[in-house]
């Protein structure tokens, strides 16, 4: 009973810490993003965090643009975004360059991946390719229950090693497991939770030579870009619209590029 | 900027040397490494039963052979308990809005002394426009959202799109336009907006301009009543709720009918173009959560229409009041309109009162009917009913208002007439402001507001001529 209490009163596991601040965020210290696939639970977590209702429906796709929110846990304020559920980052469809996009020039603090359970290997494309734009990620492990009810079982904390950020494991559904979710949040954002993501295994020396080449290049022309090494492989892969962002020089300025985000979403 | 094309240039000049397959080669060391994760970190035990009922439940519900029968039955079961419930919680709250507070409000406007204009348009007008609306409106919806967003929840709404996926194919649309035309049959505008998920401009331009086919929740309290006053009574009684109902899912089906006929016939000629592949998952089933559902359906959904409804009524009610009471030459506005209007109205199965409803109610469709009403009185010079020149008023059961309409004229022709009308006209003024803010086009925007006018008109023409023929 006593370490039960314990546990409850600690402040890092309090949920009671949560204050959900609906659409008021005037100011935020961190910014938080949340993307996965699609029909994962995003916009639930989302709901679970800031007491907002953003319609959730069990199909995909049904977040078809971005949707902010807010909450304050541990003294500080978060702002929250819904990105819409994309399979890939690697095409270009408007749904996933609103995410793709957002994650890369949006640089939010903390990347919040949502993916469904029982559907591990398939979900975890999108978190590679997350992982290889943004350092700071945690997982979330959504539809444990569903996972339970197919007699699976996930090693969480072997997870958590291969991929170098954390792992929480949550039934969105019914609540359950949100304080931990709080807490990893806040931990990767304020930087005591420094993740060392897993990045993809390389594919040839020749194409190594040839990202990193351009990332070097990247580097020497716009030294505050973040994620170059992802700028180069889009490169290497002729994206024509980063061609146009780093051929208008958009690339290298994060206050004009979010205009890519703009256009991207009409 | 120079430096920049020449980074471009070495970015080319390296891709030449790799060749096309990086792309692949990425997607492929991707592949490898999930699969290696997952092999190292899910353990599956007990034998290869899970998804055993999702399956067998996916073999029935998206069944060739049973996939649409089930889906009809579904809509036509929560239409008809929809209609069965509505009933006594509608007259329950018109007594209290109409014979109680209006009476109430209406003497004390009279105590203080209120001039007669200010006491119509506020009272008559405003006022009793919003009541109607509530009453007619919040027991319906409170009934079939929750059902819808069960449904939802359950994960059945991606089975309908994937049984619709073929047709909408072979009509030259995305499949995803079954989606984008569910989320219609709760508000247009919503599903215009939905449109965003299919990526071909062409196939997402026929979307939003096939998403009116689809009966918004504006419109199913109109199918309803009119369904249960002149179809239900064709029936014996005891089967009037079933016919009803019946009725109901043949207009909405039609509306699917016709919006895929004119997707075709788009992609055909303006829209011409190949429909484009895309994946559809078939989420698990979950088991709905009951008070989630009722919660978030009553506060989404309907609290949201219902206000939007409300919003939209009161400047409509004193518009109402002031053209039934504004008179030229001793006729009001109303009059000379109705009559002006009525012989093209009687030419396509309706009434010049129905086109004036019509027009009055642009803003909201949901309007629709309280306004038909007492423009009906007003026009059929009855007497004895409701409250005189301009005034909406409630009748506490259906069965008045069979006899209102019923005395202004109506048929059976009427009431099919105007169920099919419903569903064939411009979309409503919100619809047409969203569809230009998602097309930025005044031509397609245009398009979409006439097109289903002109459908509306041809149809109502054709069938009242036969019916005609026939009796």
């Amino acid at each position: 009973m006593n370490e039960l209490n314990n546990c409850e009163n600690c402040p890092v596991h309090n949920i009671n810490n949560l204050v959900k601040l609906g659409i008021n965020m005037d100011k935020f210290d961190y910014v938080v993003a949340l993307a996965g696939n699609p029909n994962t639970g995003k916009s639930t977590i989302f709901n679970n965090l800031t007491g907002l209702r953003q319609h959730t429906g069990n199909w995909p796709g049904k977040t078809v643009a971005r949707a902010e929110g807010g909450f304050s846990y541990a003294n500080k304020n978060f702002k929250i975004v819904d990105l819409p559920g994309t399979y890939s980052l690697l095409s270009t469809s408007t749904d996933e360059d609103i995410a793709r996009n957002f994650i890369l020039f949006g640089k939010p603090d903390v990347t919040v991946i949502v993916v469904d359970s029982t559907r591990l290997e398939r979900n975890l494309n999108l978190v590679l390719q997350i992982l290889e734009i943004t350092d700071r990620a945690v997982l979330v492990l959504n539809l444990m229950d569903e996972l339970k009810r197919n007699k699976m079982e996930i090693d969480v904390r072997a997870l958590s090693k291969e991929l170098g950020i954390p792992v929480i494991p949550t039934e969105a559904r019914q609540k359950k497991g949100m304080d931990e979710v709080l807490r990893y949040i806040d931990e990767v954002a304020n930087g005591s939770f420094v993740c060392a993501p897993r990045r993809i295994k390389s594919i040839s020396s020749k194409v190594d030579f040839a990202i990193n080449d351009l990332t070097i290049k990247l580097q020497e022309q716009f030294p505050k870009l973040p994620n170059k090494r992802w700028v180069a492989m889009r490169l290497l892969e002729g994206d024509q619209s980063m061609i146009d962002a780093v051929n208008s020089g958009e690339i290298g300025n994060l206050e004009i590029t979010s205009n890519v985000m703009e256009r991207s979403l009409q | 900027m120079k430096e920049n094309e020449i980074l471009i240039n070495r970015a080319n000049e390296l891709r030449w040397e790799l060749g096309e397959t990086l792309h692949d080669s990425l997607l492929e060391s991707i592949y490898k490494d999930a699969a290696e994760i997952s092999k190292k970190t899910v353990k599956s035990f007990g034998d290869k039963e899970s998804y055993a009922f999702d399956i067998k439940l996916d073999k029935i519900l998206t069944s060739k052979l049973y996939g649409f029968p089930i889906m009809f039955i579904l809509l036509a079961f929560v239409f008809w308990i929809t209609i069965v419930g509505a009933n006594v919680p509608s007259a329950f709250i018109a007594s209290i809005l109409l014979d109680t507070v209006h009476p109430w409000l209406k003497s004390l406007s009279y105590s203080i002394g209120l001039p007669f204009f200010i006491d119509g348009v506020l009272l008559d007008g405003a006022y009793l426009s919003m009541a109607w609306v509530i009453a007619v409106m919040l027991p319906p919806m409170a009934i079939f959202f929750p059902m819808y967003t069960l449904l939802e929840d359950f994960g059945y709404l991606p089975r309908v799109s994937f049984n619709m996926d073929s047709l909408f194919r072979k009509a030259g649309a995305h499949g995803k336009q079954a989606l984008t035309m569910a989320m219609g049959f709760g508000c247009n505008a919503a599903g215009v907006v939905a449109a965003r998920v299919i990526d071909s401009p062409r196939e997402r331009l026929l979307a939003i301009i096939t998403n009116n086919f689809s009966l918004c929740n504006g419109r199913w309290p109109t199918q309803i009543l009119i369904a249960s006053i002149f179809i239900g009574s064709l029936a014996p009684p005891y089967l009037a709720g079933l016919a009803s109902a019946a009725a109901v899912v043949s207009v909405a089906l039609l509306g699917i009918i016709l919006s895929l006929v004119v997707s075709y016939s788009l992609s055909k000629t303006a829209l011409k173009g190949e429909a484009s592949a895309y994946s559809l998952e078939l989420p698990p089933y979950r088991p709905p959560r009951i008070m989630q559902t009722l919660y978030t359906s009553l506060i989404d959904r309907t609290i949201f229409v219902l206000w939007r409804a409300i919003v939209f009524a009161v400047p409509a009610g004193i518009v109402i009041w002031l053209v039934a009471n504004i008179t030229i030459e001793g006729s009001s506005l109303a009059q000379i309109f109705i009559e002006w209007s009525n012989p093209f109205g009687l030419l396509i199965g309706l009434n010049g009162v129905i086109l004036l409803a019509y027009i009055i109610a642009i803003p909201a469709n949901e309007i629709v009917i309280p306004t038909v009403l007492m423009l009906t009185v007003l026009s059929a010079g009855l007497t004895g009913v409701g409250e005189g020149s301009g005034v909406i008023f409630e009748l506490s059961s259906i069965q008045d208002t069979a006899i209102i309409l019923h005395a202004g004229g109506w048929t059976a022709l009427t009431g099919i007439c105007l169920m099919l009308f419903s569903l064939l006209h411009n979309p409503c003024s919100t619809t047409i402001y969203t569809i230009y803010k998602e097309t930025r086009s005044i031509k397609w925007t245009v398009f979409s507001t006439v097109m289903p006018l002109i459908m509306g008109i041809v149809v109502c023409f054709f069938v009242a001529q036969i019916w005609h023929i026939i009796s």
